[in-house]
């Protein structure tokens, strides 16, 4: 394969006589797809980040304007000594806590009903009648335009805040989880039938084993959405965490600060996502049987 | 065991299944009645689509019967239960279970403790040979095992009746034989009430203690047949004079039923069909 790739290169076909190159060539390729080559994976996306990092420090630092305007970003050293501060403050803790127990709370309540709900629309048919048409009618809405709505409703913004985040990872779960149940097949259900399984074994022993792996993936994909949610949610009305944290940040000029809450944000969101995945691992270890 | 030779008596009275909605109603049986004695091994054998795999699910209690009446040992039938064990034609063990759990799973439900479950589960795997891949997952066993694991985990909640709804429909014909082997010998040692659907003729022939031949659709019975061959039965006896001339006479009662099945494809003349010469180049010359 290797012969016939250098054979129709027609560079390598020209300088026949340059046969040391031609081989050289040859070991390079091999090394790339070989067992190492997931080191050449990470020289070259580490080159890429570090190329990315200069380009951004060279634009921040002359102030670089060609219609953006990079007059007032903050460079990535000013970034890095921004986040060390930031890591050395209580109040950044304390915002970051305050998110992450709003996530905690909404996105478990959203999980539990999601899951619950889902499992009802997806198993009987009146839950489905009747409450298909609410999903339907109320998903294609974009949690963060409830915000106004959702303040004027709820007596305090903090709860507001969780239910707009609680709608984000509300709707994911609750479509994943039908999808799953409805998935179920009739072949597993009706051995367990006789098998003596009664609905209720049927549903606890079946169905929800059998659509666990596209709850878990719906919780997942809600644990992002729920993040965006949250963030836009404590921009608008909060008065802590860490989507405020940023919008803060900019109010005060503290341009440095919006980045470091930016990528804590992005981080929180990675790490609360694999979170999940490592929960449904054990779960799933049939899977990868 | 013994006490089950006198239950798992199957009674099938002038059986009618109708399908579809009131506008197109297609007639799938009609008026078949059929037994299964206790200890006996039944099959029924039929053209594809004659309705007999139907059947078998009214008697598993997952399809309702429209008219007629079918009933174990005396008591209607009226939805599934563990007295009526069933080996399905798909693989449909739960794939999240091990093979242990997926045996001790009927178990599980009537309420047994975990110890009962687990020495239950082993003994049983370890008459079917599977003792070794207890706590493996049926993705990663072979067609046969998984179709063995089936056999077992039916087995294990003690059925009266054993309902096989062409349970090596899927495997090579090897592993047929073999499987066809394994389980005449654990009916010889359980003695419990079978009923198998099978369009296989011989697989019928050498399991059988009787079998029923179905019409195409609407399915009516059409012939019984007893089978005389003595037991135990392997698989040398399906070379031997009575087997043929077995799977001769049922080959001849369900060749017309075949036919008329496939009335649509193939005409009257059909099977003669193929004797066309098509010349030298074969195929080529007719596309």
């Amino acid at each position: 394969m290797n012969e016939a790739a250098i054979s129709m290169n027609p560079g390598a076909r020209r300088r026949v006589g340059a046969r040391a190159g031609s081989t050289r060539r040859k070991a390079v390729r091999r090394a790339v797809r070989g067992r190492f080559g997931f080191v050449f994976q990470i020289l070259t996306g580490g080159a890429a980040i570090a190329l990315g990092i200069l380009l951004w420090q060279y634009v921040a630092s002359h102030g670089t304007h060609l219609y953006l305007d990079f007059e007032n970003v903050p460079t990535p050293r000013d970034v890095g000594s921004a986040l060390l501060g930031a890591l050395q403050t209580p109040d950044f803790y304390a915002d970051v806590g305050i998110s992450v127990l709003r996530i905690a709370g909404s996105f478990g309540i959203a999980a539990i009903l999601g899951v619950a709900i889902g499992v009802a629309i997806g198993r009987f048919r009146w839950f489905r009648w009747a409450f298909m048409p609410y999903i339907e009618i109320v998903r294609p809405i974009p949690a963060i335009t409830w915000i106004p709505l959702a303040i004027l409703i709820w007596p305090t913004t903090e709860e507001s805040i969780l239910f707009i985040t609680f709608l984000g990872a509300f709707f994911p779960i609750v479509l994943n989880t039908i999808q799953g149940v409805e998935a179920t097949p009739s072949a597993l259900i009706n051995a367990a039938r006789t098998l003596g399984a009664k609905e209720w074994n049927v549903l606890f022993s079946v169905v929800l084993p059998s659509a666990l792996p596209s709850i878990t993936s719906g919780a997942a994909i809600g644990m992002g959405v729920s993040w965006f949610s949250l963030v836009a949610g404590e921009m608008i009305g909060g008065r802590a965490g860490i989507g405020y944290y940023t919008w803060n940040a900019y109010q005060l000029i503290q341009y440095s600060n919006i980045v470091v809450g930016m990528i804590t944000i992005g981080l929180l969101s990675t790490l609360s996502t694999r979170l999940i995945y490592l929960m449904r691992y054990p779960l799933l270890r049939w899977q990868r049987a | 065991m013994n006490e089950r030779n006198e239950q798992g008596h199957v009674e099938v009275r002038d059986l009618r299944l109708r399908f579809g909605s009131r506008r197109r109603q297609v007639l799938a049986v009609d008026g078949v009645s059929l037994d299964v004695r206790p200890g006996e091994f039944v099959s029924l054998i039929g053209p594809s689509g004659c309705g007999k795999s139907t059947l078998l699910n009214v008697v598993a209690g997952l399809v309702e019967a429209t008219e007629g009446s079918v009933s174990l040992d005396g008591i209607p039938i009226d939805g599934p239960g563990p007295e009526r064990g069933v080996v399905f034609q798909q693989y449909s063990l739960f794939p999240w279970m091990s093979v242990r759990r997926n045996v001790e799973f009927g178990l599980k439900m009537q309420g047994h403790g975990a110890s009962t479950r687990e020495a239950a589960a082993r003994t049983l795997l370890g008459l079917a040979g599977l003792l070794a891949f207890e706590n493996h997952y049926p993705e990663q066993l072979s067609g046969g095992m998984k179709q063995r694991v089936g056999i077992v985990r039916a087995l294990a909640a003690s059925p009266k009746v054993l309902l096989m709804d062409e349970p090596f429909g899927a495997l090579d014909s090897q592993t047929r034989r073999v499987m066809q082997q394994i389980l005449t010998n654990m009916w010889q040692r359980f003695r419990l009430s079978v009923l198998f659907v099978t369009h296989d003729i011989e697989e019928a022939a050498f399991l059988s203690d009787r079998v029923y031949v179905m019409t195409a659709r609407p399915g009516r019975i059409k012939a019984v047949v007893d089978v005389q061959l003595p037991r135990p039965r392997s698989s040398a006896d399906m070379m031997s004079e009575g087997f043929l001339d077995l799977v001769r006479t049922l080959r001849a009662h369900i060749q017309d039923e075949s036919l008329a099945a496939m009335h649509g494809e193939l005409a009257d003349h059909g099977l003669e069909g193929f004797g066309v010469d098509v010349g030298p180049s074969g195929v080529k010359d007719l596309v």
